[in-house]
């Protein structure tokens, strides 16, 4: 097998570096060491000499790091401009992103300027046996997953929904970081960022929350939804949701789960009204334990549950919340804890 | 937006019929030819769709730009576009030709950004941010990158400033930012940017007659190794059902019953 230089994009905003690019970064290390290859962390803004060196116990070789104030905040044209001279003059095969607001615009612009191929929120990135990189995109409706190759161009790109690979643990290693040059002229095109706003998030992150109460397009309404809301607001868990609450308005569009949402991994999910399309179930499906409840017994949710209830929710749910409220009388809390 | 004179001459906006994400449950794989089967799913055109032509129409609104639809599709989803128009746009141009089907989101964008040269100068060129069928939320960026022009992604907000320069609020996982930007430009909005306007029964009548051009690589004339199966650089090796990973256990008796069960079962997970 050839040795492959994967290179992962990592996204920082305001100095803090985004989980999903040491995510990536981990996955990069795995498929560089199985084809003696190398990784190189792609870390772009201005005043980052600690960040830079903060990626090299995540699998970094290199830190390829472009650091000039022009570069603050992130905008799209001369953050194209220069990953396209990273990609050429380092001779990438393979460029990772996170598919977050800044990969998912970012990606399909350099892929267009470089004239190549890129597969969108992957499930699982691996190597065929010529080094050539395979990747894993679930296809909507079928259950299917369809495997993605770029055979000609280069570098291959991917992006990767946040918390879909595992962040892997800092190790002691070696690595260097290298600075490149900014030229001024790329900051003169494009759009110009006046303010950015950062906004507190509420509650608990879905991401974070250890239960996870969602619903589908079977809630019905609003009505429903507050039942949801109640049960997640007793287990001290989250609310997420499937495509159809959200474009409904019952939900917003962060408490998405799925391929185009969010992933989450909690100790418990339980789905209400949701019939386990496989946009959803690649979000959801590697939960700790999972209870499924819906009027359908046929419902494809049923074949990913490790507990399946044939029931209207309406039904079940006053009751759960009634049966949980008495046992925790018994026993505990009236205060929820952050995770 | 509050507008005025005229200060934008036309607006493009990119479209998409997608089979109707209500009837999903039917849409099969035929494990031979690993291809799809629509099973004659209703076609409807892209959610987010909506608010990109609601957008162009509210600029047309306050200064008179012409609004023109453009979508890559089969012949068959000219109802949907004409469902499209009845929204109050100026006309609609369909992409329509053998050779584009089985392209990948690059070959899509060159697609798309030959119509749009085709159809001639355009100040603004607005898209849904993604649409439900593929979801990967490529082509918007591509289209722009290939004409040359800026872009901005999940677009929630836009108000203009002064001259031609536009005030654009966009979505990002911390909050949002505020950008300015000057036409000509690409914009990709997000549902938050507007409330699509409500259509009649009697527009939708009286859109049904109205005309759509259609154009075929004959009038595009794009070199067709780059478009279609063939144009495009990604390809699918392989298509797997996805491992469904367990086959728990079913919960039976009456509602009451239901629930003590699953009450038990949390307690013993650790979770009450």
């Amino acid at each position: 097998m050839k040795p492959q230089h994967i290179g992962v994009f990592i996204e920082q905003r305001n100095h803090e570096l985004l989980d999903v690019g040491l995510e990536l970064l981990g996955k990069a290390r795995q498929l560089a060491d199985s084809s003696g290859g190398r990784v190189s962390a792609l870390l772009l803004g201005k005043n980052l000499t600690t960040l830079a060196k903060d990626l090299i116990p995540y699998g970094a070789d290199t830190v390829l790091k472009a650091d000039n104030p022009l570069l603050e905040p992130y905008r799209l044209l001369p953050y194209t401009a220069l990953l396209e001279n990273i990609c050429k003059i380092y001779d990438l095969d393979i460029l990772l992103l996170g598919a977050t607001r800044m990969g998912m615009e970012l990606a399909p612009r350099l892929a267009a300027r470089l004239n190549t191929g890129l597969s969108a929120h992957c499930i699982d990135l691996q190597l065929d046996a010529d080094g050539k990189l395979l990747q894993m995109v679930p296809g909507w409706g079928g259950g299917v997953v369809a495997t993605i190759k770029c055979p000609d161009h280069r570098p291959q790109m991917a992006t990767v929904m946040p918390g879909v690979m595992k962040k892997p643990e800092p190790v002691s290693r070696t690595g260097q970081v290298l600075d490149l040059p900014v030229e001024e002229e790329i900051h003169i095109s494009g759009p110009r960022v006046l303010e950015v706003h950062i906004e507190e998030p509420e509650g608990i992150p879905m991401e974070k929350a250890e239960v996870v109460v969602v619903g589908g397009w079977g809630i019905g309404g609003p009505e429903g939804w507050r039942l949801l809301e109640e049960l997640a607001g007793l287990l001290c868990g989250a609310v997420g949701a499937t495509r159809p609450p959200v474009d409904e308005g019952w939900a917003s569009e962060s408490q998405m789960i799925g391929q185009s949402g969010k992933t989450i991994r909690p100790r418990l999910y339980i789905g209400a009204g949701i019939s386990g399309m496989t946009h959803h179930v690649v979000g959801m499906d590697e939960s700790d334990c999972i209870v499924a409840i819906n009027t359908n017994p046929k419902a494809a949710i049923f074949a990913v549950s490790d507990i399946a209830v044939v029931a209207d929710y309406r039904k079940i749910l006053p009751l759960l919340i009634k049966e949980i409220r008495a046992r925790l009388r018994d026993s505990r809390i009236d205060t929820c804890e952050m995770p | 937006m509050e507008l005025s004179e005229v200060f934008l001459k036309r607006i493009i906006v990119c479209i998409k019929p997608i089979p109707d994400p209500k009837e999903w449950g039917r849409l099969r794989m035929d494990p031979d030819t690993k291809t799809l089967i629509r099973e004659e799913i209703p076609s409807v055109i892209n959610p987010l769709d909506k608010h990109a032509i609601e957008a162009a129409l509210e600029i047309k609104d306050g200064c008179g730009a012409e609004v023109v639809l453009l979508a890559m599709a089969p012949l068959e989803s000219r109802p949907v576009l004409r469902e499209a128009l009845a929204m109050g746009a100026d006309r609609a141009v369909l992409l329509s030709d053998k050779v584009f089907a089985g392209s990948d989101t690059l070959a899509t964008a060159r697609i798309l950004a030959a119509g749009i040269r085709k159809i001639g100068s355009s100040d603004l060129i607005f898209c849904g941010n993604l649409t439900l069928d593929g979801s990967t939320a490529q082509v918007p960026s591509q289209v722009a990158e290939l004409l040359g022009i800026p872009s901005i992604m999940h677009v929630s907000g836009m108000d203009r400033m002064d001259g031609k320069r536009l005030l654009i609020t966009q979505k990002i996982e911390q909050g949002h930012a505020k950008l300015v930007a000057e036409p000509p430009l690409l914009l990709a909005l997000v549902k938050e940017a507007n409330t699509p306007r409500y259509i009649s029964f009697l527009e939708i009548l009286a859109a049904e007659k109205r005309e759509i051009a259609t154009w075929s690589n004959e009038t595009l004339k794009i070199d067709v190794s780059l478009i279609g199966m063939s144009g495009s650089l990604t390809k699918m090796e392989d298509l797997l059902l996805h491992e469904k990973k367990r086959r728990g256990i079913r919960l039976n008796g009456d509602s009451e019953e239901i629930a003590r069960q699953l009450a038990e079962k949390l307690h013993q997970i650790g979770i009450i």
